[in-house]
């Protein structure tokens, strides 16, 4: 019980952060809702792609350690492919970062 | 976030202004001359042995030379699984980006440095000279008849076939460049900002996962290049 509650208060913990918003309208320049709207999208784009980075990745480690699990001696055979399949998965999540970095470039 | 002083514009000012003048950024192109100059010193006297005779007996000790060829027939022998008809044509090609990539992504590392593969101009140029090799490999091989590669297996799904592998194709470059940017990009961004927080110690883990992404986006750049040549020079099946 009060695992969740400690849960439950760590997740709703970036809500704190929310008094940040309110310094953002006092910039002039662009208007509030164009600097918020480069914000929140370059936050969501890396947020999104490391999520579907994370579990696809995941999903690749853990083929690879149950192939090793079956066979350790084709360990060496199967970590060479699992490195190289992460880092194409990874190039996915690199291209949410670089976007991100472009949005937050323009605030 | 502030740029920070580089060694370049310490020690190197006159080649920056010289750069400056001939309408280049002065930054990465520092960079990059100081690993080809880096490049250029280990490539001759790495290679030194083997110009003066024909046939150099092994000396049974671990020298400079032995770790030079073994780097370069490892590289050799790792292409030629990929590029069935022999990777001899295009080693000169991938083995210099193999190791400019990689010693360019760990000049990042070395403070007072920036990675000149941090420019996406850089990484770009690399990539297009990887797409432009591939086609022109590809039609020296086929001829004309490469276009039918395009076309995909049975003519009639020619019409659908043909605007997917364009667009295929000319993502590659794009992905090629990208991929190679973000990577170095975001570390460098990592390190740095783990250095502001607390500069004695937390960024250590840091430029360790930065040597590893560093090694490991060389070789993803060189690997997919050598599958997109192999692509190119396929015989259709």
């Amino acid at each position: 019980m009060k695992n969740k509650v400690m849960l439950l208060l760590g997740a709703l913990l970036p809500l704190a952060a929310s008094p940040l918003f309110a310094q953002g309208a006092a910039a002039a320049g662009k208007g509030d809702v164009a600097m918020l709207g480069l914000a929140l999208g370059a936050g969501i784009a890396i947020g999104v792609a490391a999520l579907g980075g994370g579990i696809g990745q995941g999903l690749a480690v853990s083929s690879a350690l149950e192939g090793i699990a079956r066979n350790p001696s084709a360990a060496d055979k199967i970590f060479t492919p699992m490195i190289i399949g992460l880092a194409l998965i990874e190039s996915l999540v690199i291209y949410g970062l670089v976007i991100a970095f472009i949005l937050q470039g323009k605030i | 976030m502030e740029h920070g002083i580089t060694w370049g514009e310490l020690l190197l000012e006159p080649l920056q202004h010289w750069l400056a003048g001939l309408g280049v950024d002065p930054e990465p192109a520092t960079d990059a001359l100081i690993v080809t100059a880096v490049l250029i010193v280990l490539a001759y006297f790495g290679g030194r042995k083997f110009r003066q005779q024909a046939l150099v007996p092994p000396d049974g000790r671990v020298g400079f030379s032995f770790v030079m060829e073994t780097v370069v027939a490892k590289m050799l022998a790792f292409f030629d699984g990929i590029i069935h008809s022999g990777a001899r044509p295009v080693f000169l090609l991938l083995g210099t980006f193999a190791l400019f990539i990689l010693f360019n992504n760990l000049l990042g590392l070395v403070p007072g440095f920036n990675p000149p593969t941090d420019q996406f101009n850089v990484t770009v140029v690399l990539a297009l000279m990887t797409f432009f090799t591939a086609h022109f490999l590809g039609i020296r091989e086929h001829g004309w008849a490469y276009v039918k590669k395009f076309m995909g297996p049975v003519w009639w799904l020619a019409p659908l076939m043909f605007p997917i592998e364009l667009i295929s194709h000319l993502v590659r470059p794009l992905s090629l460049a990208m991929r190679l940017f973000g990577n170095m990009t975001g570390d460098h961004k990592v390190v740095a900002v783990f250095t502001l927080l607390l500069p004695l110690g937390l960024p250590v883990p840091f430029m360790g996962l930065g040597v590893f992404v560093s090694c490991l986006q060389a070789f993803v750049f060189v690997l997919l290049s050598s599958v997109y040549f192999q692509d190119a020079l396929d015989h259709p099946h």
